[in-house]
């Protein structure tokens, strides 16, 4: 691609990754303002950035699409996928469909990361891409359920491979699928093994057996849990991964969904024993984001690290990295509950080039899309079971096999319920409590009041 | 005056006060309704007239009505207007009593105003003095503190990041010491308002560095002939010729603290110890599923808060201007 598709890709392109994440504030902010007037009528901004497709080339017939028959023309596909990786891992499998359907010509329209998400309203109200990128969960039925998605249970009904946890986080509240799932990764505690070999310290099955393992760490001048929570999100992870441990999968997901009581016993004691886990947390861990915590882990300075599988980006390229799941903390809850969100691809309510899109859709849930991309970003796994694992590396193998054999799976604090509690209350709360874990009480009183007042629409 | 009504005593009141009993045409170039505009010129009166009524009420009074009108709604901003659901005043209570971040925003925007007025404005003033002396590599001086204000503040805010950084940053290498700055809320809005300040010093300072080259050399003169000392010239004599200079600074100081955004926003999206009112508005209102009725009842108070401002300033002004 030489010429940018969209004045975000080319922005883009004066950025360095590592700054990415920080300098496009004003980026965004720009475009939020345009965006609050799109909500007023005017063209949303986004999906001005959707031409430059060119025309499809004619040459249709020869080879013979997967799931689909022959199908050509344009097809706009919207990515949030930003960073150079993952960017890669759109592309490759794009190719891969292209190169099953040559007749159909995919223009890739990227779009900053968060850009993207705050925009996600403007852009499916006015003329998105006919597919998009996007997560699974209650972010995906919100959309569905506002009519802003296309119905896809057509591709579901001939897709094979994935479990019914798959189906279920794919479909919507009207029971129809919305979403073709592409890869996802798990939620665990990481570690370096040389380190742990060298001081003789192994998997805790309980949280006892982590606690007493937390103790010998500080005793060996280690730092027990690494934990960075500036960006607001990764503790989110600590809490889903507690309150599932504790209270298990249904309780959490009925408090996320608004059904239950946040100042109830049950959540205070989720925070208890949390509060009893701190100290064994790095501190000033609210002016520090994940790649820092990351690096204290990569340095051995500090002993585990619970995270998405992403951490592996920032540890030796993956290597001499393990980890396991949250051990039980209750015997009657388990341990066979986890975070592992899912993204995937929808259909816009109102596709240009349905049989395109259709055709697309269909491609992406098989397996060798799933290949093609968690080859080029390998710190995710491919979500169809079907999909080739000969040349996983060592992290993504354990992922598949710790999501196999999770019998339910959480998406992720800000994918399980609604979007607007999780950032404007659930987010400053529980930094509140990570700043002083003394004032819980008044926390969950006030998350519980802030609840009511959100989820009364 | 006269019993025929005219003020000219040369001209005889009955000549003029009857009108020609001819045509129209023949009245209109010495009549009352003397017409002083072309046809084109009218258009182009009217058009320098319509476009910015149309673009100020269109673009500002139409949106910020809009806002208000919003505030008192719960909209997810999808679907049409017809999903909006009215809730009365139900977002500002929600605001004022279930909302924790909102007290701490209000108190961080007047920081940021005291902060500026009192240190960053009075600093950026005394170096735009010491510039004005000519002393040696002035120009160097100029664009080193001018600099920061070319930056944005989004990338003032990564520029700082390096120095505060906990674990990787400058300032605790240097020192050996662990202190948050960026997280530990309780030192935070220091942190970040010193890297305000550094931009705002600059801005102040190249104002009124202008303002201070404009100011007539006879009037210090004048007052070295009487014997006044430096710091008496500039209190007595040039500080008060500058009186608009100085409340175009002011003013900038309350529309800097007022608009303070981008660098909470770059640091931790305005949370813990971060707040400001800009920042929570934006919180609610842009992203996905957005709260557009409580943002709005933010950005309301927000507006209010401008306006007192806002009517100081113009009432000052127009006093001026009644001079």
């Amino acid at each position: 691609m030489s010429r940018p598709e969209s004045e975000a890709e080319y922005l883009a392109r004066f950025t360095p990754p590592s700054v990415a994440g920080t300098s496009v504030a004003r980026r965004t902010l720009l475009r939020g303002a345009l965006g609050a007037g799109a909500a007023f009528g005017l063209p949303p901004v986004l999906a001005a950035c959707g031409g430059g497709s060119s025309e499809s080339s004619s040459t249709s017939g020869a080879g013979g699409s997967a799931a689909a028959g022959a199908v050509s023309g344009a097809l706009k596909l919207g990515s949030n996928e930003s960073d150079p990786v993952p960017k890669k891992a759109v592309q490759d499998l794009v190719d891969a469909f292209m190169k099953a359907n040559s007749g159909v010509n995919v223009a890739v329209n990227t779009v900053d990361h968060n850009t993207f998400q705050e925009n996600i309203n403007n852009y499916l109200q006015g003329k998105p891409d006919d597919v998009f990128k996007w997560f699974a969960g209650y972010r995906m039925r919100f959309f569905a359920a506002q009519g802003l998605a296309g119905d896809i249970s057509d591709v579901w009904a001939k897709l094979t491979g994935f479990s019914d946890a798959f189906k279920t986080a794919a479909t919507g509240d009207d029971g129809k699928q919305y979403l073709v799932p592409i890869y996802n990764y798990p939620w665990a505690v990481f570690y370096r093994p040389s380190v742990w070999k060298a001081k003789g310290y192994t998997v805790p099955k309980t949280l006892d057996e982590m606690t007493t393992l937390a103790k010998q760490m500080q005793k060996d001048g280690l730092i027990p849990i690494a934990f960075a929570d500036k960006d607001g999100w990764p503790a989110m992870g600590t809490f889903d991964i507690l309150n599932m441990r504790i209270n298990g999968y249904q309780f959490h997901i009925d408090l996320m969904a608004g059904k239950k009581a946040w100042n109830g016993p049950e959540v205070k004691k989720v925070f208890d024993t949390w509060t009893s886990l701190l100290p064994y947390h790095q501190a000033d861990s609210l002016g520090r984001t994940w790649q820092e915590a990351a690096q204290s882990l990569q340095q051995k300075k500090s002993g585990m690290y619970l995270l998405g599988s992403f951490v592996a980006q920032q540890v030796d390229k993956g290597q001499d990295l393990d980890f396991f799941t949250f051990p039980e903390i209750d015997p009657a809850i388990g341990a066979d509950a986890i975070d592992a969100p899912i993204d995937g691809f929808m259909m816009a309510a109102k596709p240009t080039n349905k049989a395109a899109a259709t055709a697309f859709l269909s491609f992406a849930g098989t397996p060798e899309a799933g290949n093609a991309y968690v080859k080029a970003d390998p710190s995710n796994v491919a979500a169809n079971s079907k999909s080739d694992t000969s040349g996983y590396t060592a992290v993504q193998k354990k992922s598949a096999e710790i999501i196999g054999s999770a019998k339910s799976i959480a998406q992720f604090l800000d994918r399980d319920t609604r979007p607007d509690f999780a950032s404007t209350v659930m987010l400053p709360q529980l930094q509140a409590f990570i700043k002083d874990p003394k004032n819980v009480g008044s926390i969950l009183d006030s998350i519980e009041s802030q609840k009511k007042s959100i989820f009364t629409s | 005056m006269t019993v025929g009504g005219s003020d000219y005593p040369l001209v005889n009141p009955a000549a003029v006060a009857e009108p020609p009993a001819g045509g129209a045409d023949e009245g209109i170039p010495r009549g009352g309704r003397v017409r002083r505009l072309s046809g084109s010129d009218r258009v182009v009166v009217a058009l320098m007239v319509v476009i910015p009524t149309v673009l100020v009420i269109g673009l500002v009074w139409l949106p910020a009505i809009a806002t208000v009108v919003l505030s008192f709604a719960r909209w997810t901003g999808v679907g049409g207007l017809d999903t909006i659901e009215w809730v009365g005043t139900t977002n500002y209570v929600n605001v004022f009593t279930n909302y924790p971040p909102f007290v701490p925003a209000m108190k961080h925007n007047l920081l940021w105003l005291v902060v500026l007025f009192i240190f960053a404005t009075p600093f950026g003033m005394f170096l735009a003095v010491l510039l004005d002396k000519e002393i040696k590599g002035s120009r160097i001086y100029q664009t080193a503190l001018y600099l920061p204000v070319v930056l944005s503040l989004a990338l003032i805010g990564f520029i700082w990041q390096l120095f505060y950084s906990r674990d990787q940053g400058l300032i605790n290498g240097l020192l050996g010491t662990t202190v948050d700055w960026y997280g530990d809320s309780s030192v935070n809005i220091w942190a970040v308002l010193v890297a305000a300040s550094w931009r705002h010093v600059g801005y102040v300072m190249l104002l009124y560095l202008a303002g201070l080259k404009g100011v007539d050399p006879s009037l210090r003169e004048a007052a070295q002939m009487d014997g006044a000392t430096q710091v008496q010239t500039f209190f007595r004599v040039v500080f008060p010729v500058l009186r608009p200079i100085n409340l175009i600074v002011l003013v900038i100081t309350v529309i800097e603290a007022l608009r303070a955004f981008d660098l909470v926003w770059v640091i931790n999206k305005g949370r813990n110890g971060l707040e400001l009112i800009s920042a929570l508005v934006t919180q609610n209102v842009v992203g996905e599923a957005s709260r557009i009725g409580f943002g709005s009842a933010l950005a309301t108070i927000m507006f209010v808060i401008s306006l007192v401002f806002i009517t100081i300033y113009l009432s000052t002004v127009m006093r001026e201007e009644e001079r």
